[in-house]
């Protein structure tokens, strides 16, 4: 790891006015950052914590019935603040990682990062969420532009995310079997509007919507209505741990999964 | 009642007090004055020719004390290899040499290149990254066969890439041929013992201390046998007297194997130092350790299995391509011949066995000893080929193996090794039992009712530990002996230090040794204290690695103890008067037979030290004795495994619902110890079995180089364990009747769970008859699908 400044403050206008100078970074719980900038991958001059601003922490309701979540609110916190209003979102939370990761991952940070494995995009994309920056409100679809690819802006930071309930909702994890990211990952969330199925883990492009998926939960809320449904292997990735083909099958085995959890 | 203290005791491990509570002593921790830390820059190619190496900005860099490159090591040794194997038609192996650093050419990814040595490590750092090569990268050969036939070569001044072409027994080669033309049955499998990264969990350290005043060389270093370290390094690398050079292994955290070879960056420290004249430390980060750990197992082979029409096994037949890396490392040349060979009689009386085995150079980081080494690889072959011919055939597979087990002892194997005991009925016997295989199809159905599909697969494995005869490894092609050494000093108030040429690096020395000092004399255990890993204070030994420690290095110390109770018996009959015939040792007490008179341990030991009353004339005082032991055979564990595995048809993930380990480890000296042995060895054999695998692109690159893609085994991935060592048939040639308990688990899991996982399979209409390690969710699902 090469020498940084940190800094740390305590107002959302303080970060924006840190971030501005040369090569600074903002850091949330250093998951992803921190191991990077160990293998010298990475070499901030400046990292700006997020962690210190009372404004981006914490849970609550807001008057449409969103669940709000600060942008520097840790896994561990969702996951245990979340459970009355948002239990699969909860749930999504508190299966993320280890307890390690839990306490100091910031779902803000992992939203900004767009591991293709991470667990977080998936949720944000099946419930429509909204992405609060420091600037704008940029919804979910919009968001999420493709591996470690977002709409955010240099030195735009992610302040809340907003988050409506679903009168149902489930996340599905297939471990990768080393690092026990989504090998893949299906969330699922039935709205009264319609049903949202946002797949992560399995494409070259990203967390994504399964739209065929979604048609036919959306008529019969069952894992039987998608089973003659098949997503192709085109564009799935292929590692050590799967083939494109088995990626795809395993989007089908775990979006039925959570629909049948779902309830 | 099982006893509280002594041999048979589970004593609590002691020294586990100060690894729990963080006050081990580790390599790591040894931090001395005036230190500077080296950073090697190390190839990211997997073969090239070196052009230039610019170290000129680097040098003039903050903190940097000096850079070496391969031209400071011309005229310095290169790391040694420590067998000589020869080939079927008679001739030497091919031995390439192994710089310290790379001259004229990289062959793996992580060979080094440059040694920066600074004030820092972050220093060293910056300073490796400022240095500017000219490298001229060079096709790579990853693939054995490939590399046999015509492919680059690793080596420019070898022949070919073939390290060796071995067979064995070759004289039999033809009476095999003969056996299967006449088989009724043969049965062919091909299979991949895959490549494995050891993983302890302390990554390997070096610190190099050199005394300008006096001369004299120390190092320390995180090493399985600081003995041998101290003659491969002295004698061979850096020219130095081992009088002039110490070396200490302190508290090691795991080895596996991986800490028993001699490896550049610990002869590079000890050079360094005296070069600068200032202590050198290297510690490994874990992805270094990923390329430069020597790496384990690596096996492609073909096995074929000859039958009457009975099932009576009657030839096998082996080709197995065997990776070695880019360069020898120390042992790599005996682990796919003679600890692989040697076992692949197994636990039956086949009566003829060809093995051929082609040792490969590629351009991958070298491979050698990994728990088991080349064991594991013979009864993976094995059990996996006999339980494809019992399905062929359609004979029980249990009742295949029984029919061709050895039953009488001493057996002669047609692969040159004679088991002096054993009894394979009665482990087998008693894994069916504690596994409850009689209700298997009642959870079998339950299963199914989940929707998970469940199979039954059984292994019986037979090891050659208590590593090992001197003078019939030595005829094999080792350069060392393999006996060991106990020197045990008993002081004035009765206490006594025991110093041995093993060395534990977890695996319970510091307690199970007191246990069998205390039996012999009757004292406490806790009057008895292990010291080892440093050549300053302890015998010439060979360490500890092939489950030899208690088997040969427990009988160093019964055999110096015996002296030590001979001569204390001889001045007990002097305190009592008596004749030293009559004098009994029971409870720490010297009494003469018959009568009421005794003495004390402790008066006996004091009078040793203090000579006022004692047989000066016939009797040297003091009391310290030393011991070498060299076994006179192998000894020969063996058991039969059990596993139990639920298969999701949907995912392909496998998960063991039970595995039943029955071991015939001889005598046991603590039984939660071997328990704790044979759990850490069925958790490695299973991440093997399931998740562990090491794999190169075809450039060379490691695509599993960090946990994120090397797939440790997690508590949550292994079973509850039901262990039982109940059946004991004591080693018939060892003081102790003892065979070595620390590689079992390791060697008997995998076949277990792979026949498990096809048997799982077979049972659901898949013709599946076998898939590679590691049985991943993905690759048990294509396998069903395929």
């Amino acid at each position: 790891m090469h020498n940084f400044e940190l800094v740390k403050p305590t107002t959302i206008a303080d970060a924006v006015a840190a971030l501005s100078g040369e090569d600074a970074q903002a850091l949330g719980g250093g998951q992803t950052l921190i191991p990077t900038m160990k293998q010298r991958l990475a070499a901030p001059t400046t990292l700006v914590s997020t962690t210190g601003i009372s404004e981006m922490q914490g849970v609550c309701v807001d008057d449409a019935g969103r669940v709000c979540i600060g942008g520097a609110t840790t896994h561990a916190t969702v996951a245990a603040e979340a459970a009355a209003h948002y239990p699969g979102l909860a749930a999504l939370a508190g299966g993320i990682g280890d307890p390690a990761v839990r306490n100091r991952g910031t779902i803000g940070g992992s939203l900004a990062n767009n591991d293709p494995s991470a667990c977080y995009p998936s949720a944000a994309l099946g419930s429509g969420a909204t992405i609060v920056t420091n600037s704008r409100e940029i919804a979910a679809d919009d968001f999420f532009q493709g591996m470690f690819e977002t709409a955010l802006e240099e030195g735009e930071i992610i302040t809340e995310v907003k988050f409506p309930v679903p009168q149902a909702s489930n996340y599905q994890k297939f471990l990768q079997p080393a690092s026990r990211f989504a090998l893949v990952g299906v969330f699922v969330a039935r709205y009264a509007d319609g049903v949202r199925v946002a797949v992560t883990g399995a494409s070259e492009s990203g967390v994504f919507r399964w739209s065929e998926a979604e048609a036919a939960l959306s008529d019969s809320f069952a894992a039987s209505a998608i089973g003659g449904l098949s997503v192709p292997a085109d564009g799935m990735i292929g590692d050590l741990h799967g083939t494109p083909e088995y990626r795809a099958h395993l989007i089908g085995v775990m979006t039925g999964r959570a629909v049948a959890a779902a309830g | 009642m099982p006893k509280d203290s002594g041999i048979g005791a589970s004593s609590k491990r002691r020294e586990d007090v100060r690894f729990l509570t963080g006050r081990g002593k580790y390599t790591d921790d040894i931090n001395l004055r005036g230190q500077a830390y080296v950073h090697f820059l190390r190839s990211d190619v997997a073969h090239g020719r070196i052009n230039g190496i610019d170290t000129g900005e680097a040098a003039a860099m903050p903190g940097v004390v000096r850079i070496f490159t391969g031209a400071d090591f011309e005229g310095v040794g290169g790391l040694p290899c420590g067998w000589q194997v020869t080939d079927r038609h008679g001739n030497p192996m091919q031995e390439p040499a192994h710089p310290i650093l790379a001259q004229g050419k990289v062959r793996h990814v992580g060979d080094p290149i440059a040694a920066v040595v600074a004030d820092s490590y972050a220093q060293a750092r910056d300073a490796a990254e400022a240095i500017v090569l000219d490298i001229e990268e060079l096709p790579a050969v990853i693939d054995m066969k490939a590399a046999v036939e015509g492919g680059p070569k690793v080596h420019d001044d070898l022949e070919s890439n073939l390290c060796y072409d071995w067979g064995f027994v070759e004289e039999n080669k033809d009476a095999v041929n003969a056996a299967f033309e006449a088989a009724a049955h043969v049965t062919t499998l091909e299979l991949k013992n895959q490549r494995l990264v050891a993983n302890p969990m302390e990554p390997r350290v070096a610190v190099g201390d050199y005394a300008p005043g006096t001369g004299d060389s120390t190092l320390y270093t995180t090493s399985q046998n600081p003995h041998v370290i101290r003659l491969l390094m002295g004698a061979f690398v850096l020219g130095i007297p081992e009088h002039k050079l110490r070396v200490v292994a302190p508290d090691v955290g795991g080895g596996f194997g991986s800490k028993i070879f001699h490896y550049a960056e610990e002869a590079f420290c000890t050079f360094a130092a005296k070069a600068i004249e200032r202590p050198v430390k290297w510690t490994s980060s874990r992805s270094e350790a990923f390329m430069s750990d020597a790496h384990g197992r690596d096996h492609v082979t073909k096995i074929e299995l000859a039958l009457d029409a009975d099932g009576m096994f009657q030839a096998i037949r082996t080709e197995t391509f065997a990776n070695m890396g880019a360069y020898l490392s120390t042992f790599a040349p005996s682990v796919p011949t003679w600890l692989h060979g040697t076992l692949m009689a197994g636990n039956y009386k086949t009566p003829l066995i060809y093995v051929n085995v082609k040792a490969v150079f590629t351009n991958t980081v070298p491979v050698d000893a990994y728990r088991g080494a080349g064991r594991p690889e013979a009864t993976f072959q094995l059990e996996r080929v006999i339980d494809k011919a019992a399905r062929e055939m359609g004979i029980d597979p249990v009742e295949l193996r029984r029919k061709n087990f050895i039953t009488e002892f001493p057996y002669a194997t047609p692969v040159a090794v004679e088991y002096d005991t054993g009894d394979y009925n009665a482990t087998l016997d008693k894994a069916l039992e504690v596994a409850d295989v009689s209700g298997f199809e009642a959870r079998r159905a339950a299963s199914a009712a989940k929707g998970k599909w469940r199979g039954l697969g059984l292994n019986c494995y037979i090891e050659a530990c208590g590593i090992a005869p001197s003078a019939l490894v030595g005829q094999l092609g080792a350069r060392a002996g393999l006996y060991e050494s106990a020197t045990v000093r008993v002081n004035a108030t009765g206490g006594l230090v025991v110093m041995t040429g093993s060395h534990s690096h977890g695996q319970g020395h510091e307690t199970a040794f007191p246990q069998v000092i205390a039996e012999m004399i009757g004292i406490d255990e806790s009057m008895i204290e292990i010291v080892h890993g440093d050549t300053a204070n302890s015998p010439m030994g060979m360490g500890t690695y092939g489950s030899r420690s208690l088997a040969v290095g427990g009988s160093a110390m019964v055999r110096a103890t015996e002296k030590i109770i001979n001569k204390a018996k001889k001045i007990a009959a002097h305190l009592l008067e008596a004749s030293d015939a009559d004098i009994e040792l029971k409870d720490g007490q010297f009494s003469v037979a018959g009568t009421d008179k005794s003495v004390a341990w402790g008066d006996v030991t004091l009078a040793a030290y203090v000579p006022h009353n004692y047989p000066l004339e016939d009797l040297e005082p003091g009391l310290e004795e030393t011991a070498f032991y060299d076994p006179s055979n192998f000894t020969y564990p063996a058991g039969t495994y059990i596993c139990e595995v639920e298969v999701d048809p949907d995912t392909g993930k496998v998960s063991i619902e039970r595995f039943t380990a029955a071991d015939d480890f001889g005598n046991v000296v603590n039984p939660m110890i071997v328990e704790g042995q044979v759990h850490g060895g069925l958790a490695q054999g299973i991440g093997q079995a399931l998740l562990e695998s090491c794999v190169y692109d075809a450039n060379g690159q490691i695509l599993s180089a960090s946990y994120m893609d090397y797939a440790m085994p997690r508590a949550d991935d292994v079973p509850y364990y039901s262990v039982d060592h109940s059946c004991q048939t004591p080693c018939t040639h060892n003081p102790l009747g003892v065979k070595g308990c620390g590689e079992a688990g390791a060697i008997g899991s995998p076949p277990a769970v792979v026949n498990a996982v096809v048997d799982a399979l077979q049972r659901n209409g898949k013709d599946v008859t076998h898939i590679d390690m590691p049985l991943s969710p993905a690759r048990v699902w294509a396998a069903m699908n395929g």
